[in-house]
């Protein structure tokens, strides 16, 4: 017989189910779950002290003014970003009405016809790659397309062109999150209306994809908001401009442009401008990504 | 008349009330085959019950009844599926038009995220109905014996239903659409006694207007619901395990005289 069993003092400790924090394994569970939190930490930390910066910097010198004015000359005070804003959101109606159709049927054709033919496999990898093309590549790339080849009406620059080259950028998430979602349907659900005799339009229009509402709006507003910030694919597309939009086949002040023109210069009233524009823009994203937390929490419901 | 002259016009009648016809059908997924040689000739108006350990195939025959395993890629059929004297497989057939000939309800309960009365107004819909949809609704729950439970609720999504009642509901729906033959696969797997019941019972109704096919691993409800019994097995072929159709006989002939040992020793639960 052993000895560690024949002494009923170790047996008792042996046996004892107390937590002992001093045991290596438990020191090591510890450690480690505090470098997880502290790496946790940092990662928030970046968004925290941007919104408070740009609270700072740019959230006291929000007015009505601000937001309805123009840009003032160099060395005047005063102004606005009123075309900016309005410009934003210009260039990313543009750029959804131009990618969203186009991702979501993109989309629908790699979850519902073709979930593993070659060209399912070639278009997922492409959109993969293209989500990973930096955003001035796109912006280059309409540049040389459009701008310079003057193929709308020969204008170059012009607010189209800005929002094709966001359409570009937007493209990707549209698609990637239009195949996951319409994958998460469970397929019961189509048999049901197949089952019925439903052609697979039917029933990808009726009931699959209502189904899959939610988490394809969610990725769509999601991919809007990241656009919304873009600036490499502007500069080169939309240019600026200090006056109102005067259609979209002329070149448009953006807020992103806006804060990158207004930030370098030497006056006071343009830099604070940027500031301004920074707070609002982000409040803008923001809101966006609120808005999708909550269509989200719509399908859930 | 003699007795011979009475089976033999018996047997025409029973040639006559043919709905579907299985000729030398092998079903195959990719590169294994599933099922192979299956004869078998399913009455008009009967309710035919397909039983069998798990993998020997009858689902798969069961959704090839209605073209319901073109979804599945990689899947092929040999032989030929005759319903009404007609191909199901030809080239130039709708699986479209099939299915909608050939209403299915599955082993899960599947309504759409819909209301209830959306639910059975769908199919009508898509098929062009143009009647009042109100008495279409009503009939078709009626029809599935859920009228009770559902006629102060009818806006309410399907999904408050309990699983018994969605399923009854599905059955609803696939009635909606005025079929010909109705194809179930384990519609009462997923459910409590009560409910099987209640679709059991439901099913003695609706032969007496449509072709009912029925999946089952409950033996006893097949003894109950069904008119003509399939008894399919697996056999372990060259390499691989292949579901066959050992027997296929009335009901009672199943349960009570099998022409097989195989089928003995399944109903009298000695193995699956």
């Amino acid at each position: 017989m052993s000895s560690s069993l024949a002494s009923p003092n170790s047996l008792q400790s042996v046996g004892s189910l107390r937590y002992r924090p001093a045991l290596a394994r438990n020191r090591r569970n510890q450690l480690f779950t505090a470098v997880a939190t502290i790496c946790a930490a940092v990662a928030v930390l970046p968004l925290i002290l941007v919104l408070i910066y740009v609270l700072i910097k740019g959230g006291s010198l929000i007015t009505l003014q601000l937001l309805i004015g123009l840009p003032p000359a160099p060395g005047l005070g005063g102004g606005g970003i009123g075309n900016a804003i309005l410009g934003t959101i210009i260039v990313t109606l543009i750029a959804s009405a131009i990618a969203i159709p186009v991702g979501v049927g993109g989309g629908i054709y790699l979850a519902e016809y073709s979930r593993s033919g070659p060209l399912a496999r070639f278009v997922r990898f492409g959109t993969n790659v293209l989500a990973g093309v930096p955003s001035i590549i796109c912006g280059v790339f309409v540049y040389g397309l459009i701008v310079s080849t003057r193929l709308f009406f020969d204008q170059s620059y012009s607010a189209l062109a800005g929002g094709i080259a966001l359409a570009v950028l937007m493209l990707p998430t549209v698609i990637k999150t239009t195949d996951e979602a319409l994958k998460l349907v469970p397929d019961e659900l189509r048999w049901g209306a197949i089952g019925i005799g439903a052609s697979s339009f039917v029933t990808i229009v009726r009931v699959t994809l209502p189904a899959a509402f939610s988490p394809i709006a969610t990725g769509v507003v999601l991919a809007i908001a990241r656009s919304a910030g873009e600036t490499a694919p502007l500069i080169f597309t939309a240019l600026f401009s200090p006056f109102w939009p005067e259609g979209v086949f002329s070149p448009i002040a953006t807020m992103s442009v806006l804060i990158y023109n207004f930030a370098i210069m030497p006056y006071e009233v343009q830099i604070a401008l940027a500031w301004a524009a920074s707070f609002v823009l982000v409040l803008m994203i923001l809101a966006a990504n609120l808005f999708a937390r909550w269509l989200s929490r719509l399908a859930q419901a | 008349m003699t007795l011979s002259q009475l089976a033999a016009s018996s047997q025409q009648d029973a040639f006559a009330s043919i709905c579907l016809s299985l000729q030398n059908v092998g079903i195959s997924y990719g590169a294994s085959q599933a099922v192979r040689g299956v004869y078998m000739e399913i009455p008009r108006g009967k309710v035919t019950a397909f039983i069998g350990p798990s993998g020997c195939g009858k689902s798969t025959v069961l959704r090839a009844l209605n073209r319901m395993n073109d979804l599945i890629e990689g899947c092929s059929l040999s032989g030929r599926v005759l319903f009404d004297g007609q191909d199901l497989y030809s080239r130039d057939v709708d699986p479209v038009e099939v299915r909608r000939r050939i209403g299915m309800v599955f082993q899960k309960p599947n309504p759409f995220p819909k209301s209830i009365y959306e639910n059975i107004a769908f199919g009508a819909r898509i098929n062009g109905y143009r009647g009042d949809m109100d008495d279409l609704v009503e009939r078709s729950l009626r029809k599935a014996a859920i009228w009770d439970e559902t006629k102060d609720k009818l806006h309410e999504s399907g999904y408050a239903l309990s699983g018994g009642q969605q399923q009854r509901l599905c059955i609803a729906r696939a009635i909606a659409i005025e079929p010909e033959v109705i194809l179930m696969d384990e519609p009462c797997s997923a459910l409590d006694p009560i409910s099987t019941l209640k679709i059991e019972e439901m099913m003695h109704e609706l032969k007496k207007s449509y072709t009912i096919v029925i999946v089952t691993h409950n033996m006893q409800q097949a003894v109950r619901v069904s008119d003509m019994t399939g008894f399919f097995n697996v056999t372990v072929g060259d390499q691989a395990k292949v579901g066959c159709l050992e027997e296929f006989a009335p009901t009672e002939q199943i349960f009570n005289a099998p022409r097989q040992q195989a089928t003995q020793d399944y109903v009298s639960g000695r193995f699956g």
